[in-house]
């Protein structure tokens, strides 16, 4: 089963029918975006957002057979995260941790993680050499010099090929939100 | 809806947006329901065997360590939960 290809409703029905595998590409697929929720949308400490992550996908397993609609499934499972997440803010307010915290949806925030999700899936559905050399650039910020040792390309080769797996990656977005300002 | 234009510098932006979770967090929600269903037979045990669910009852740990399960944090919690100790 490949992972980029699988989509979340096809997902949700193999969990649902006990398989295992399923459900870890689920978590592996949405495990970023649920962690960025807690850590960078409410800015909860990290003993406080692993509380969170694992109840997040604790309530999602034990809930998908209340999910009306298998491909709504990321929706779902972020608001779930987000309630879990003010309940959190809440807690931490009215314990005395944090009193001056408004309790705030950062929404704009949580849009901005969205996004950042949707360049993620478009990542997950390009080969496997263009994932890892954008990511290597983008994400983790190494060197032409440190991509070309770890990926054994020659230096001078790694600028073009970024460009062109750019490309590719752009092709992707953009195709895809040609397809949801259609539909 | 906004377009977005995907310049070098966004799609940077983007993807350092979400940068990995702790590979332990990952690996233990990807467990869950492996998890759950150990879980359940403990649950199942406890109903069906007096002494064992005395011997929860005592030392919720120690006495899943004796069985032969883990006694992580979270299961100990759940189990609390579960069994109304």
């Amino acid at each position: 089963m490949d992972v980029g290809e699988t989509s979340d409703g096809e997902l949700v029905a193999l969990c649902r029918a006990g398989d295992e595998r399923a459900w870890a590409m689920l978590v592996e697929r949405y495990s970023r975006y649920v962690y960025a929720i807690a850590v960078q949308g409410f800015r909860l400490p990290e003993p406080d957002a692993e509380d969170i992550f694992q109840d997040a996908f604790a309530r999602a397993f034990e809930r998908l057979d209340a999910l009306r609609d298998d491909d709504a499934f990321r929706p779902w499972l972020a608001q779930m995260t987000r309630r879990l997440c003010i309940d959190s803010c809440r807690r931490r307010r009215d314990e005395g941790e944090e009193p001056e915290v408004e309790v705030e949806d950062p929404s704009g925030e949580l849009e901005r993680l969205d996004e950042a999700l949707a360049v993620r899936e478009g990542l997950a559905r390009l080969s496997g050499d263009c994932r890892e050399i954008l990511d290597r650039f983008f994400a983790q910020d190494e060197s032409y010099r440190t991509i070309g040792e770890a990926l054994q390309l020659p230096a001078g080769t790694i600028a073009s090929r970024i460009s062109r797996c750019l490309g590719h990656l752009r092709a992707e977005l953009e195709g895809r939100k040609a397809v949801v300002l259609e539909s | 809806m906004p377009i977005t234009e995907y310049t070098e510098e966004r799609v940077a932006e983007l993807l350092r947006a979400l940068p990995p979770a702790p590979a332990g967090w990952v690996a233990a929600a990807a467990e869950l329901p492996r998890a759950r269903a150990e879980l359940d037979r403990i649950v199942e045990l406890a109903t069906a065997d007096a002494d064992f669910r005395l011997a929860l009852i005592e030392d919720l740990e120690a006495a899943l360590r004796s069985a032969g399960f883990a006694a992580d944090r979270r299961r100990v919690v759940e189990l609390q939960r579960r069994l109304a100790l």
